[in-house]
C-alpha cells in the first residue's frame, strides 16, 4: 500500500447552468489500491467520473496524476496520460460484430503512424499478448456478439488495460453480472492491484464493496461526505455518510393502521431471492428503503402487473390480486408512479391538462368522445391542491420546473381514488419545497388506501412515513416503526450486514 | 418571439393562399369550380391513403405498404368481378378485408416479432407486390382477357363499382362532385374527429410519444399500435377501391406514385397550424397544397417529368418548417 497518492483531486467544481453539481471534491487515489466510490442517484458520482475521464471539463479545482498536472481535454487525451474508464454500459466498449483480437486492438486501428492495411497476423499477436498479461482466457476468435456479458466486460476491461494505465476506473461494473461472472471480475481485478493499478471502483452492490474494498469514499450532494480506510471498514458508517440523516427533520407523527387493504404472502420476485410477505394498511404510508439495485423497482413493477412474481400471492381489499398488465392494475384501483419521470412518466407532446388525464381516459369520456370540460376541470383541481406552479393547465411540460413536473406526475394519479398508491422515487431530481409539498399531500389524502413509496434517501423515508421497511438482496430484511427509530440497526439492514434482525 | 411563433403556426397556410392567390391572377380558368373540383379528385386517392399512413406516424410507426395494398386491392376487385364473375359488393368487401388483414399481419410483425417498422412494411410491400401479379401471371385484368389456363374472363366490372369512379353528385352545378371526392372529405373528417376527440385518438398520440408512459398509465399499447397498422391498410384499400373504379380496369402498372405521394402529404401535414405532429387536418391540407401546386402549374404549361421535382421541394421546405423553425423537433 502506498502512502503517495499516484492520482489526485483537488477541489474540484462543476455547475450545469447554475446548479452546482460538484462543490469542490477532493480524494486520493493509491497504487495497487482499490478505492470504492459511494453515493446515492445525483449525488455527482457520474459528473466526477466524466470530468477525470476528459468527457466534461472541470469548473474549478485540479487534478494531478503521478505529480504532473492532469487536464484532459478530451477521453482519448485521458486514456494517452494514462487515466482508462470503463463505463457502466459494457457494450460502449466493445464492438460487437467484430472479434476479441481486433477488439483487445482496436484503439491502435487508427491514429497517426499505423499502416493502412490491416495486418490480420500482427492484430492477433498484439491481442494474445494483452491476453496474457490479464491472463484472460477467452477464444481470440470469437465474435463479441457470441460472448456473455461478463465475457464482454473482461474484454472491454482488458481493451482498456492495454493501455498500461496507472489508474482504471470503473463505472458500475457488475450491474447486470450474476454473482459468478462478477467473482470472475473481481479476480481480475485482485491481479490489476496486484499490479500496482490504482483502481476507483463505483458501486451500490455492498456484496462488492466488501469483496474489494481497500478504502470507501462516500459522496453526497456533490461533496465528499466521509473516507473510510482503516480496517476493518466501516460499512455503516459508508453508507451512513451517504444516506443518511443530514438534518433534524420535523418529525411526523406516525399512524397505525388496523384495517388491512393490500397483503402479498411468499411473494419472489428473483431467483434466489427469499420470499417477501407483507401487509399494508388503510391510511397508512409505508415507505421501502435500500440501495439502488436491490429489487426495489422490480417489486414495484410486480405490484403493477408490468412483472409476474416468481412465487407467492397477493390480495387486495380480501381478494386474490394477479394483475397480468397494467391496465388490470389500474382497473383494481393500484396506480403507479413510475421513477425516473422523463423516461417513464412525461408524453412530451402532452400539455399538463393532457398529461394529467392520460390513465383515466375512459371515466373521462362518452362512446369513447373526451369530455374536455371534465379533462379541464380535474386537472384544474389537482393544480390547485398540489401547488403546481404553471400559467395554465395548457402549459408545456418542457415549462415546467422538475419539481413542478413531479407534481403532475402525482397528480395524473391522485385525480382518482386509488386503493394502493405506490410512488417509485417521487422525490427523485425534486426541490426540498416540492418535495414537503408532495409529501405532505400523500400523508393527507392518505386515508381510503394503502400508500407505498419506494426511496433511496433515508431522509425522505423519515419525514412521510409511518412505517419503514428495508430491502436487500430482493427482499425484505427489516420493519421500523417511524417512532424513535434505532438508526444503527437501519443503516446496519440497508448496508446488508450479517443480520441480527434478519426477517 | 410572436412572430416566430405565428410564421411557424401560419406559414404553410399563408403559403398555400399565396399559391392559390398567384395561380388565379397567372393562370386562365384557374379559379373555378371545375378546377377547384379537379385538384380535389387528383389527390383524392393519395390522400386517403395519407390520411391512414397518418394513423400509423401518430403511434410513431410508419407504413410503407400502403402503396401496394392500395394496388393489390385493385388487382383484387378486377379479379373478382372479372374472373369469377361476382358483384361489385364482394369485390369491396373483399378489398376491405385484404387492408385489414395486410395491417393486422404488419402490426403483428411490428408488435410482436420486433421488426422494425419501416423493414417490416418494406417486406410487406415486396410480398404484396409480386403476390398480386401471380393470379394473372403478371397480365393486367380487363373483360375478355385470355387466363393462364387458355379460357376467356367474360366478368365485367359491375355499373355500381365503376360509378365509385364515375358518378359526380350535383352540387350547385349539375354532375360536379365525384365519388373518391366525397369518400376523401367523409374519411378525413372521420379520422380527424378520431384523432382528435375521442380517447382512442388521445391514446394514439400518447404512445407515439412516450410508450413507456402510455403503458404505465394502463393503456394497452401493442393493441393500439396493430388497430393503427389495421386503420392505414383499410385506408389503403379503400384507395384501391376508387382506383380500380377510376381505370374500369386492372392495371399491372399504375399506382407506382402513390406511396411517395401519400408518405409526402403527411409528411407535409406535420407543418401545418405548427401541429410539428402527424395530424389528419395537416395531412388533408398537405394532399391539397400538392394538388393545387400541380395543376396550377399544369395550366402555365410547365412540363409533366418536373412534377416530382417540385413535390420534392415542397416537402423539404415543409420539413424544414416543421423540424428546423419549431423547436418541437429536437426533443
Amino acid at each position: 500500500m502506498g502512502n503517495d497518492a499516484v492520482f489526485r483531486v483537488d477541489g474540484l467544481r462543476k455547475s450545469f447552468g447554475h446548479i452546482e453539481v460538484l462543490g469542490g471534491v477532493s480524494l486520493e487515489l493509491h497504487a495497487g489500491e482499490v478505492t470504492v466510490l459511494m453515493g446515492a442517484n445525483g449525488a455527482g458520482k457520474s459528473t466526477l467520473v466524466k470530468i477525470i475521464s476528459g468527457v466534461y471539463d472541470h469548473g474549478g479545482g485540479s487534478m494531478s496524476l503521478a505529480g504532473h498536472d492532469f487536464d484532459p481535454k478530451t477521453p482519448a487525451e485521458a486514456i494517452r496520460a494514462g487515466v482508462v474508464t470503463v463505463h457502466q454500459n459494457i457494450n460502449d466498449g466493445v464492438v460487437a460484430d467484430l472479434d476479441v483480437a481486433t477488439n483487445l486492438t482496436l484503439d491502435r486501428l487508427s491514429g497517426s503512424g499505423v499502416p493502412t492495411l490491416f495486418n490480420p497476423g500482427r492484430v492477433r499477436r498484439e491481442a494474445k499478448a494483452v491476453a496474457d498479461r490479464m491472463g484472460l482466457a477467452i477464444d481470440l476468435k470469437a465474435r463479441i456478439s457470441d460472448l456473455s456479458l461478463a465475457d464482454r466486460q473482461m474484454v472491454a476491461i482488458a481493451r482498456a488495460m492495454a493501455h498500461r494505465p496507472k489508474v482504471l476506473i470503473l463505472d458500475e461494473p457488475t450491474s447486470s453480472l450474476s454473482s459468478a461472472e462478477a467473482d470472475r471480475l473481481f479476480a481480475l481485478l485482485d491481479r490489476l492491484r496486484q499490479q500496482g493499478v490504482a483502481i476507483l471502483y463505483i458501486s451500490h452492490r455492498m456484496s462488492d464493496i466488501r469483496r474489494l474494498a481497500d478504502r470507501i469514499i462516500s459522496m453526497r450532494d456533490g461533496v465528499i461526505s466521509g473516507i473510510f480506510d482503516k480496517k476493518p471498514l466501516d460499512y455503516e458508517g459508508a453508507v451512513n455518510a451517504m444516506l443518511g440523516r443530514k438534518i433534524q427533520l420535523e418529525r411526523i407523527v406516525a399512524r397505525n393502521s388496523a384495517k388491512a387493504i393490500f397483503a402479498t404472502d411468499g411473494l419472489r420476485i428473483a431467483e434466489g431471492a427469499r420470499p417477501i410477505s407483507l401487509t399494508l394498511g388503510d391510511g397508512e404510508v409505508v415507505a421501502i428503503t435500500g440501495l439502488v439495485g436491490v429489487g426495489k423497482t422490480a417489486l414495484a413493477e410486480t405490484l403493477f402487473g408490468l412483472r409476474q412474481p416468481l412465487a407467492g400471492t397477493m390480495m387486495l381489499n380480501g381478494k386474490p390480486y394477479a394483475p397480468e398488465s397494467t391496465g388490470e392494475a389500474v382497473a383494481a384501483g393500484v396506480f403507479l408512479v413510475a421513477k425516473d419521470r422523463g423516461e417513464n412518466g412525461i408524453v412530451g407532446d402532452f400539455n399538463i391538462q393532457e398529461n394529467i388525464s392520460l390513465p383515466f381516459h375512459r371515466r373521462m369520456s362518452r362512446l369513447g368522445v373526451l369530455k374536455r370540460r371534465i379533462e379541464r376541470a380535474v386537472a384544474r383541481q389537482q393544480i390547485q391542491e398540489l401547488g403546481i406552479v404553471c400559467r395554465s393547465e395548457k402549459d408545456e411540460m418542457s415549462a415546467l420546473s422538475g419539481g413542478n413536473q413531479q407534481k403532475v406526475m402525482v397528480a395524473r394519479w391522485m385525480s382518482q381514488g386509488a386503493r394502493l398508491f405506490i410512488l417509485d422515487e417521487p422525490f427523485q431530481g425534486v426541490d426540498i419545497s416540492a418535495r414537503r409539498d408532495i409529501a405532505a399531500k400523500l400523508r393527507a389524502s392518505a386515508s381510503g388506501r394503502a400508500t407505498l413509496l419506494f426511496v433511496t434517501e433515508l431522509d425522505e423515508a423519515l419525514e412521510t412515513a409511518d412505517r419503514i421497511l428495508v430491502m436487500s438482496e430482493q427482499t425484505i430484511v427489516g420493519e421500523h416503526r417511524n417512532t424513535d427509530i434505532d438508526l444503527e440497526r437501519l443503516l446496519a439492514e440497508v448496508a446488508g450486514g450479517p443480520l441480527h434482525s434478519a426477517a | 418571439m410572436i412572430l416566430r411563433d405565428n410564421a411557424i403556426r401560419y406559414g404553410f397556410i399563408v403559403l398555400l393562399f399565396g399559391l392559390i392567390a398567384y395561380f388565379a391572377i397567372a393562370a386562365d380558368g384557374f379559379v373555378s369550380p371545375q378546377s377547384a373540383v379537379f385538384i380535389f379528385q387528383s389527390v383524392a386517392i393519395t390522400g386517403v391513403l395519407a390520411l391512414g399512413v397518418t394513423a400509423t406516424l401518430v403511434v410513431g410507426g410508419f407504413d410503407l405498404s400502403i402503396g401496394s395494398v392500395a394496388t393489390s386491392a385493385m388487382m383484387a376487385a378486377a379479379y373478382v368481378m372479372v374472373v369469377l364473375e361476382q358483384n361489385a359488393v364482394v369485390a369491396v368487401v373483399v378489398c376491405l378485408v385484404i387492408g385489414a388483414v395486410v395491417g393486422l399481419i404488419n402490426g403483428w410483425l411490428i408488435v410482436y416479432m420486433r421488426v422494425p417498422d419501416l423493414l417490416a412494411t418494406l417486406g410487406m410491400m415486396f410480398l404484396l407486390v409480386g403476390l398480386q401479379r401471380i393470379p394473372t401471371e403478371g397480365r393486367s385484368i380487363a373483360t375478355g382477357m385470355t387466363m393462364p389456363d387458355g379460357s376467356v374472363a367474360n366478368g365485367s366490372f359491375g355499373a355500381a363499382f365503376l360509378a365509385l369512379g364515375r358518378h359526380r353528385f350535383d352540387f350547385f352545378i349539375p354532375n360536379l362532385i365525384p365519388v373518391s371526392v366525397v369518400v376523401l372529405l367523409v374519411l378525413a373528417v372521420l379520422i380527424w374527429f378520431f384523432l382528435e376527440y375521442t380517447r382512442f385518438g388521445r391514446m394514439m398520440y400518447a404512445v407515439g410519444s412516450n410508450e413507456r408512459a402510455a403503458e404505465l398509465a394502463g393503456a394497452p399499447v401493442k393493441a393500439y399500435k396493430i388497430w393503427a397498422y389495421v386503420i392505414s391498410g383499410v385506408f389503403a384499400s379503400i384507395g384501391g377501391i376508387l382506383l380500380a373504379a377510376r381505370l374500369g380496369r386492372g392495371d399491372i402498372a399504375s399506382g407506382n406514385n402513390l406511396l411517395l405521394d401519400a408518405v409526402a402529404a403527411a409528411l407535409i401535414g406535420y407543418a401545418v397550424l405548427g401541429a410539428a405532429k402527424p395530424n389528419a387536418f395537416g395531412t388533408a391540407v398537405g394532399a391539397v397544397f400538392v394538388g393545387v401546386l400541380l395543376q396550377g402549374l399544369t395550366m402555365m404549361n410547365a412540363p409533366y417529368y418536373t412534377q416530382d421535382f417540385v413535390k420534392g421541394v415542397v416537402l423539404v421546405v415543409a420539413l424544414v418548417f416543421t423540424f428546423a423553425l419549431s423547436g418541437r423537433g429536437r426533443r
